[in-house]
């Protein structure tokens, strides 16, 4: 499955009610990290889909959802399960780095 | 991707700043089939985080660092360099055929090698400088200044990159405080003579950052002065570390031989290293120069000895 854009107004519906884990890749245009991993999320997305979803948030149209959690270096990717934060990375990493890092989740 | 790992290929590239674009384009014209591993998240090198590159020559008015490498990493693909957005994760350089793995697990073998891994980010080495990354602490302005819209931001180090990313962060920050081990700045006289000019940017010379506070999210830097010993507190709510950088050269270490800073030795004005047929360029050698048009030069040096070490072969 391929990530899919989530926003300010159906971030509660897709990602803090979702029944399985939601990784939210906060990113904006300009930076050049978020584009070098966004690949790499497409990848993750389509390998591993049913047991993790991941969406999109562009923190500079959706400043309000990025300021409520906090997010001050992107590519910020948590991980969401039940409606709260369960893990956060902090900048790019390569693919292996990534499936490390949800390991549990998506095992 | 459509790598042939079953041959032995003349010669792969590991890097991709304009060291290992420019190694590219120039193995590639001189018809030696150049591989080219651009790193899977570090894909055109520090360039990709800096904003306008005014000093490459040949762009009179200036060049977005981003800009800069998309061209010249088409203009390796336009040669026939075969690019993979990929890490190499480890590398077996002795011997006559030298094999690289990679992120995928894949083996490539080479005749000769090009390193080009460039360099990281340093870090102040503080175990709250870590836990606060993300929440306060930052490695690129132009990442992230936008999140830290009229607050009170510190930068630390003396040198070019923390003059660019303090006169970048006074677009959003209220002010800029340039923090410095030294009394005097590293930066060459341009870049120091903006950032001094610059309404809302001060300095603190002979300051050292001992720690970082704050729970959740960073709240000030514990400071101490390198003349006198006095410590003290400043609320910060950001921190953009721009201390220098480390050569890439873990992977290699125990087979290239290295300096005490861990930057590849090579012979003389070459790009040759202890093994033969293995070439470094770039950041991964040069501590002293580490500018786009030294890192492309060399890159251009080791493309041609690595052309002629084929030849002799």
């Amino acid at each position: 499955m391929a990530t899919e854009k989530v926003t300010a107004a159906n971030f509660n519906d897709v990602v803090l009610k979702s029944t399985t884990p939601v990784l939210v890749d906060f990113w904006a245009e300009w930076c050049g990290p978020c584009r070098a991993v966004a690949p790499i999320l497409e990848e993750i997305s389509n390998e591993y889909a049913g047991k993790i979803k991941i969406v999109k948030l562009n923190t500079d149209e959706e400043g309000s959802v990025a300021m409520k959690y906090g997010i001050s270096s992107i590519p910020t990717m948590n991980l969401f399960v039940g409606g709260e934060v369960v893990k956060s990375i902090v900048g790019a990493r390569p693919k292996p780095a990534i499936v490390r890092e949800l390991s549990e989740y998506i095992g | 991707m459509s790598v042939d790992y079953s041959k032995v290929h003349e010669v792969v590239i590991v890097g991709s700043g304009p060291a290992g674009y420019t190694a590219a384009i120039y193995t590639a014209r001189a018809q030696l089939n150049p591989v080219i591993y651009e790193g899977s998240v570090t894909t055109g090198g520090a360039l990709m985080n800096t904003t306008e590159v005014e000093n490459f020559p040949g762009f009179e008015d200036g060049i977005m660092g981003p800009d800069l490498m998309d061209q010249m990493r088409k203009q390796a693909l336009r040669f026939g360099a075969e690019l993979v957005t990929d890490d190499i994760t480890s590398m077996k350089l002795d011997g006559e055929i030298k094999e690289l793995t990679d992120g995928m697990g894949n083996t490539i073998r080479a005749k000769s090698v090009i390193l080009a891994m460039g360099s990281a980010y340093k870090e102040l080495g503080l175990e709250n400088e870590k836990r606060l990354s993300g929440r306060g602490v930052s490695w690129c302005a132009t990442c992230d200044g936008f999140f830290f819209r009229e607050q009170l931001i510190a930068v630390a180090g003396g040198g070019d990159s923390a003059m660019e990313e303090a006169n970048f962060l006074t677009k959003f920050a209220t002010k800029v405080v340039i923090i410095h081990r030294r009394e005097e700045l590293r930066a060459s006289k341009i870049m120091a003579e903006r950032a001094k000019k610059n309404p809302k940017i001060e300095f603190m010379f002979n300051t050292q950052i001992v720690d970082v506070l704050g729970e959740d999210k960073m709240s000030g830097l514990k400071l101490k002065n390198t003349k006198t010993g006095e410590e003290s507190v400043k609320d910060f709510t950001g921190l953009f570390v721009a201390i220098g950088h480390l050569p890439r050269s873990e992977l290699v270490k125990g087979q290239v031989v290295t300096n005490n800073d861990g930057y590849v030795e090579v012979e003389g004005r070459s790009t040759k290293t202890n093994i033969k047929g293995v070439f470094a360029c770039g950041d991964l050698v040069d501590h002293t120069y580490r500018q786009a048009i030294t890192a492309a030069g060399s890159g251009c040096q080791a493309a041609l000895d690595a052309e002629r070490f084929l030849a002799g072969h």
